[in-house]
């Protein structure tokens, strides 16, 4: 069975693979950045909010926690175009599904990060003159992103691979573009492992990365 | 005219009172230690009088400027007014130059050059020049304290607030510290300080307040104080810290 693979074809097809990889990583450096932005807002309104911000953070965030992406992905695709009469197109859909699903994992990460900043630093700050956003700005988040490095970029790991849902909508991301071109050369099995390749081959760098960072982290502590 | 004037105030945590009706005043140029057994609250007390901990009655005047009020603009307010903690409190993140100037530039609004130099001058004051570019986890915790205090005199403080500086200090490093503090005394910086160091209120306090219970229970001289304090709470309190 073996033997009568081809892997010939994947040469001729890495233009266009390239082309779906690079919206992936798009896609995960969008979501990963607004993500990070949007969630670190949504801690800040549920630390220190008023009850009705706190509130409305806290429903936003368990509400994305407790649906499955892939359907978060087609509600949005298959709804906006209900409200505003023309469909969006997936990749955009795709860019801003993933920054507000993100967001509300990012934000519990964010939450732990800024909890994990001791009272004392935040009243050095205030005892400075510091305004709240001036503390949060110098004193905490900086303190807060370091400490949460490692799991941040975890979950980009996450993250990156299920970009690949979106090939549902469509998107031409990396898998779908490996399944077009694997289609039109009558090849998807070589597609399939090679694109696996890929996706192992950047994720297990990226947690690599991680350790060494987590050791780091550890040492500077 | 007062420059701190801590008037009837009263705190509660939900139901729990920490602290009763308390007053007193810090004048110009006076140093007043303020001393009590553990959960008296007397860190609670200082860290009123810049508003880090809200409080439910009474009121406290910096200055002549209102805590209380909610028109205050409290963040100008604790600019002017210097803070040193027990647990220090540097930014790890940041190196200890970064550390005396990040409030310069940010709060007060100084060019960097200018902010810089002041920060020089502050930690070859406190004998930590040759520090300045290392960050505050390789310092001990007798020199990061003292780099805290040259944080809080960078601000050019009209007073200064200690919360128990050398609680968290090993034993061989309380005296460097309080070396600075006194010398600050001498040049005649307003001071209240929250301490057990009963040598440190004997050299160069003016007055000394002992608290119990959330309450002051005793507000004399110095001389008063350790001549003869007249509540039995403070007497009790004296002979069980004097005694070796």
């Amino acid at each position: 069975m073996l033997g009568q693979l081809d892997f010939s074809v994947i040469a001729p097809g890495l233009p266009f693979i390239w082309e779906g990889l690079l919206f992936s990583l798009k896609l995960t450096v969008v979501a990963m950045v607004g993500g990070i932005f949007l969630g670190t807002l949504l801690a800040l309104a549920r630390i220190s909010g008023g009850p009705a911000l706190a509130a409305f953070a806290t429903a936003y965030v368990n509400t994305m926690r407790s649906i499955p992406l892939l359907m978060v992905i087609l509600w949005f695709f298959f709804l906006i175009p209900l409200f505003t009469g023309a469909p969006m197109g997936a990749e955009k859909s795709a860019l801003i599904t993933f920054t507000a699903f993100e967001a509300a994992y990012y934000s519990e990460i964010m939450r732990a990060g800024i909890q994990s900043v001791s009272k004392g630093q935040v009243n050095a700050g205030y005892a400075l003159g510091m305004t709240y956003w001036q503390s949060m700005k110098i004193v905490v988040l900086p303190q807060a992103f370091r400490n949460m490095l490692p799991v941040l970029l975890t979950q980009t790991i996450i993250l990156f691979q299920d970009t690949s849902l979106v090939y549902a909508i469509g998107a031409k991301d990396l898998l779908k573009a490996a399944e077009i071109t694997g289609k039109n050369y009558n090849r998807p099995i070589e597609m399939y492992l090679f694109v696996a390749l890929v996706y192992f081959a950047i994720c297990f760098g990226l947690s690599m990365l991680v350790k060494h960072l987590q050791k780091r982290i550890a040492i500077v502590r | 005219m007062s420059m701190i004037d801590i008037r009837n105030i009263s705190k509660w945590y939900g139901q729990f009172q920490v602290l009763t009706d308390c007053s007193t005043q810090v004048k110009q140029g006076e140093v007043v230690v303020v001393c009590g057994p553990s959960g008296s609250g007397k860190s609670t007390l200082i860290k009123c009088v810049n508003g880090l901990e809200p409080f439910q009655k009474g009121d406290v005047v910096v200055n002549g400027i209102s805590v209380a009020d909610a028109k205050t603009d409290l963040p100008k307010l604790r600019a002017r007014v210097g803070m040193v903690f027990q647990h220090f409190e540097l930014f790890p993140h940041m190196s200890i130059i970064g550390n005396l100037t990040i409030a310069q530039t940010k709060v007060l609004g100084r060019g960097a050059d200018e902010a810089r130099e002041r920060g020089i001058k502050l930690l070859d004051r406190v004998g930590l020049k040759a520090h300045a570019s290392k960050f505050p986890g390789e310092l001990s915790g007798g020199q990061q304290q003292r780099v805290a205090i040259a944080r809080a005199l960078a601000m050019d403080p009209i007073c200064m607030l200690f919360d128990e500086p050398t609680s968290a200090l090993d034993p061989e490093m309380i005296n460097e510290v309080l070396d600075v503090m006194v010398e600050l005394a001498k040049e005649g910086m307003t001071m209240m300080v929250v301490t057990h160091e009963m040598g440190f209120a004997r050299k160069v306090a003016h007055r000394v307040i002992f608290m119990d219970a959330g309450q002051i229970v005793e507000d004399a001289t110095k001389e008063a104080f350790f001549g003869q304090p007249r509540s039995e709470r403070a007497q009790q309190f004296l002979s069980k810290i004097l005694q070796h």
